[in-house]
Formats: C-alpha cells, structure tokens, sequence
C-alpha cells in the first residue's frame, strides 16, 4: 500500500433516508433476480478464499500426507494433528517460538511510540498559530512519498556508528520514522474537525495544553487513534524490508516474517512448518483486524496510505 | 537476549518515549500567552522533526549523492550506474518485470474491486461476503507468498507422484500435464503479479464501495426512469460518480505495486527472471555488495513514484474545483 492521496477525503457513506432504504432493497431484489451476477460474485468469493483455506487445512495435516497428497484430500481421507503448531511454535532450532516473541517485541513499541510523538506534533499543526506552519506541514506530510529503499543504507551506516546495530532500536527507531508522515496527517485530520469552540472555550476556562490534550481532545480523538494503530500494527507486524535490513544478520532479533520468508526460499520446502507458522502470523493482525475493522476503514477512506 | 529480558527492553524503550512526551507536555504547560505558544509549538514538533530529518531526509539525500558513486562507494563515476540501469540486460529485464507489475495490478485489481462491490452492493450478505476478499490485506505479503507457493506448488509428472499444488492437479485433472508456474519467464512475473491483485482487490472494492453507496439515489433513479440499463448504469452513471475514487484506487495500488519486494523475495527471490526494482534494489545493496547500484535503482524508485503522485493531487484539485 502506498503514499499520499493528498487530501484525499472520499465521499463516505451517510445514513439514507427511510425511503430511500426502501427504494434500495427493491433494487437489492432486482440485482438478486440476475443469476450470472450472483454465479460472477460467488466464484470470485471462492477463487479469493481457497488458496488460505487450503494452507490453513494443511497446517492441521500429518507431515506424511502433507508431502504424500492434495490437502483436497481431507474430505475424502479426514487426518488432523496439531503437530505442526507444536513444532513451529517451539523454540528449538528450526522453531518460530522465539520469532514470534520478538514479532511482538517490535510491534508494541513501533506502534506506541509513532502514535505519541505524532499526537503531540499533529496538535502543534492543528491549534497552535505559529509562523511558517503550513510550509512545515506539507514538508512532512509531502515525506509521506520517500519510498523506504532510498533511506536503509544510509540508516543502516547511521546506527552503526551510534552502536545501535543489533539491538531492536534500529527496528522501533526506523518504523517510528516512517510512520510519522502518516500519523500525522491522520491525526491532524481528525484534529482539524473538532470544533475550534471547544478549544476556544477550554482556554478561556484556563486550561493549559495538557489538560487540554488529555481532557478535550483525546476522548474524541479515539476513532483517529485506533485507526492510526492498525494502520502501523498491520505495517509493522507484516514488514519483511525494514525486519530484514535491520536485523536480517541477527536471528536473535527477527521477526516471524523474516524467518518464514527464509524458511520458504530453503530447497525441499518444509510445508508442515511453513503452513502452520504462516497462520500463526496471520492470525494475530486478522483478529485485531476483524474486531477494529470499521475504525480501519474510516482511515482507509480518510486517505490515509503508506508504504 | 532472553525473553524476560527482551519485554524489559521493551518496556523501558516505551517508558523512555512516554517520560519525553510527559517532559514535554508539563514543560508546555507552565508557558501561556500568545508568545509562549510558539515555545510550545517548537517543543511539540521537535522530536517529529529530529526523527524525520535524520530518517528521511538525510537518508535519501545521502542515497542519491551514492548514487553517484562505484560499488565499494568510493570512486565517483558519474551516472554510470543509471546508464547500466538501461542497458545492462539484466538489468532491463528488471525494468520490464516492474512495468508489467505496474500495468497489470493497479487495472486488474481494480477492475476486480469494482465489479465485485457491483456485485454484492446492497445483497443479503453483503457484509460477509466483502469480508472474504477484504480479509487479504490483514494477511503480510509473506504469508500471502507462502499462500500461493503452495497453489503453484508443483510435482513432477511421475507415475504415482500426486500433485500437491491446487492448480497443478486441475491441470492434471483436466487431461494436462503439470507446469512449472514459478520457473519459466515471463509468465512466471505474471503469476507473482497474481498474489499482488489478490492481496489489493479487497482495497479496491472497501474504497470503491463507500463511494457507490454515496452517489445519491434520485440520479440512480432518474437513470432508470429514462431507461438505462445495466450496462447503461454502470458506463455512465456509476464510473463517471465515482471516478475521483477510481484515480484513488488505481495510483494508491500502482505506487504500491511499483515498490513490491516481499512477494518476489518470498516466492522465487528474483530467481528465474522475476526481479523487480525493489528486489534488486536489496540485492544489489546488501547480497552483491554493490552499493552505487543498489543507491541508483532506490532513487529510480523515488523518481517513478513523483509522476503518479503529481497525476494523483492534481486529479483531486480538479474533482475539487468542480
């Protein structure tokens, strides 16, 4: 996914009118009565779902069947284990245990950090007058469209004379950089919206910018934070660039994405491990995914992109 | 580093960022009045722009100064590097996959998005039925890789040999015999380029969706009574409603598709003709050890990515100025 729709904001949806909703389900009706589109929307559905179903059905499947047979086979030859969630989740050699916590290692702090500096930077930007505010603005979040190739080498030298190399703060430090254009614009987005009012008012009841922060702002800023927070989590999560770059010689340090992405360039693929450790980082950002699913589309529709 | 040890590091670098932001919001704090306000802003974006300037800005401009320079990054040759960019033939074939990345996915998604939001617009189950294709984009492109390296994975055409792979043991089924989708160029880009268009339909179709369910129901309506068709419906009362999403879609999904890297690395590693810009980027950069070249193809990237941008923000000024 990638940069900058500028101030893309798309026309959302609004609640319609009773009639109209009347209106809508007769065509919903007449849409129905068409088979061929109805037969169109049912392949697609299949085509985009069967591929994850099978590797999904054969993490669960004996590593003999695995090699031996189609993964179709289960309806006809039903064999499930959960020894490949065993063995890729355990820490020994060839395990992802130890991948796995550091997935998490890296996300918490690359999501938690961008989303505080951001905050306090988005603020500036939105209520506070100052001179050569709009030029600054546009410089950052114009840096939205730096592709990330252009800055590793360059990094990578950097935290090696800072002694940062092999340590995660390469990894928190370069997502939180990259991330900041996007949090920005989004949060300064959502800031925008808030009546100027509110603030006007908070102000002349004395309140400093802390309380005013904390009290006025973040309450209502909750729906423009959570969507920021999926955006970086997915991003973070599901980087292999960034993961690889910075501590790709250091397996101590990597990632599930890392090593799954070596794990499938190995001869003679491991299939049983592969598949299982394949949903292992899959299911954490399709759980957080489906359950903070609408505040991700709001910031899908609010333009806000990166890559 | 233990586990136990790895969390504490976690915590204290979260609690280092949490102590900055605490410093800074009590120090602006004691500062009022117009005058302090500026005080407070300069305080607010320092960290930002520290982080930015040292990770962004300093970055490309170093890369595009090494652009300049050989493989050990040290004798300056010009733009030597961007002339082997086009000319070296493997290099071209680099160039060609990425085109045929970037003609195909951004149109073929797309086309996908739109025809399926059509589809299930309004229907029974619309909300599952968006799920299924939506649900790609929470999985990485690793896991998406791993996904179809097992659809194309393929067994030689052996007695007694199954077929493992989805798509092998169709071809097998229908009479054929089984292919190696991966290995033989071109068309193995094209199947690469598949498990982008999977992965960006489902961005296509959210997009486009919200902005279908947006164009007001008189005009629909309207439409109707003059007796447009479906086709007739979809050619000019659907697309032209919708086109500033479509321009959206299509150069969001292309900027991305032009910087694909875990796809190709996960699936074939740019083996068998399938490197694209960002693939040899990284390994031109950190596997061949030629740093001048790896820096050129970075700025290529850079370079391609400004045309779709300025396409992108004027095409708003003019949806906006109507």
């Amino acid at each position: 996914m990638s940069a900058s729709t500028g101030d893309a904001v798309l026309p959302v949806t609004s609640t319609p009118a009773i009639a109209q909703v009347e209106k809508a389900s007769k065509n919903a009706k007449q849409k129905l009565t068409s088979p061929w589109a109805s037969l169109v929307a049912v392949v697609l559905a299949v085509v985009w779902t069967t591929p994850t179903f099978g590797l999904l059905v054969t993490s669960f499947r004996p590593t003999a069947d695995i090699g031996d047979n189609g993964w179709w086979n289960i309806f006809t030859h039903p064999t499930f284990t959960l020894d490949n969630y065993r063995d890729a989740l355990s820490s020994n050699s060839g395990g992802l245990g130890t991948n796995f916590i550091n997935s998490i290692i890296i996300t918490v702090p690359a999501v938690l950090i961008p989303i505080a500096l951001a905050s306090l930077a988005a603020y500036a930007f939105a209520w506070i007058e100052f001179k050569g505010r709009n030029l600054l603005f546009v410089s950052v979040f114009a840096l939205q469209i730096v592709p990330i190739q252009v800055t590793l080498i360059p990094l990578l030298s950097l935290y090696v004379k800072l002694h940062l190399n092999g340590t995660f703060w390469t990894i928190w430090l370069s997502h939180t950089m990259f991330g900041l254009p996007l949090a920005i614009f989004l949060l300064h987005n959502f800031m925008k919206e808030i009546p100027r009012e509110l603030i006007e008012a908070a102000r002349m009841d004395g309140a400093g910018h802390i309380q005013i922060f904390f009290r006025v702002l973040m309450p209502l800023l909750k729906p423009a934070l959570a969507a920021f927070g999926i955006f970086q989590f997915l991003w973070v999560w599901n980087d292999l660039l960034v993961a690889l770059t910075f501590a790709g010689g250091t397996p101590d340090l990597a990632p599930l994405t890392v090593s799954l992405a070596n794990l499938s360039g190995t001869q003679g693929t491991a299939w049983q491990l592969l598949s299982a450790g394949a949903f292992i980082s899959i299911a954490i950002p399709v759980v957080v995914f489906v359950s903070l699913q609408r505040f991700f589309v709001r910031g899908l529709l609010a333009g806000g992109l990166k890559g | 580093m233990s586990t136990a040890h790895k969390f504490l590091t976690m915590l204290e670098a979260v609690g280092l960022f949490v102590a900055v932001v605490g410093v800074i919001l009590a120090g602006a704090n004691r500062i009022s009045g117009r005058r302090g306000d500026r005080v407070v802003a300069a305080v607010f974006l320092l960290p930002t722009v520290a982080l930015v300037g040292v990770g962004l800005v300093y970055p490309a401009l170093k890369t595009i100064y090494e652009s300049f320079f050989d493989a050990a990054g040290t004798k300056y040759i010009g733009i030597d590097n961007y002339h082997k960019i086009f000319t070296d033939s493997d290099q071209l074939l680099v160039l060609r996959n990425t085109v045929l990345w970037v003609v195909i996915t951004p149109f073929v998604a797309t086309g996908v998005g739109l025809v399926y939001a059509i589809l299930v617009d309004k229907a029974r189950i619309e909300a599952l039925a968006k799920a299924l294709i939506f649900l790609p984009m929470a999985i990485s492109f690793v896991g998406a890789g791993i996904i179809w390296k097992f659809v194309y994975d393929f067994r030689p055409d052996q007695p007694g040999v199954k077929q493992t792979g989805l798509l092998n043991e169709i071809l097998v089924k229908l009479g054929g015999s089984p292919h190696q989708f991966l290995l033989n160029s071109p068309w193995n880009t094209i199947f690469l380029v598949i498990v982008m268009i999977w992965i960006q339909a489902g961005f296509a179709m959210t997009v486009l969706s919200a902005s279908i369910k947006a164009i007001p129901e008189d005009i629909v309506e309207a439409a109707r009574l003059d007796g447009v068709r479906a086709w007739g419906m979809f050619r000019y009362v659907t697309v032209p409603s919708i086109r500033p999403a479509l321009v959206v879609v299509l150069t969001t999904i292309g900027i991305g598709t032009l910087k694909v890297f875990d796809i190709v690395r996960t699936m074939t590693g740019g083996q068998f003709k399938t490197s694209v810009v960002a693939n040899e980027f990284y390994s031109q950069s950190f596997r061949a050890g030629n740093q001048g070249l790896g820096a050129a193809l970075a700025v290529l990237l850079f370079v391609l990515v400004i045309p779709i941008v300025a396409y992108n923000v004027r095409q708003l000024r003019a949806s906006e100025g109507r």
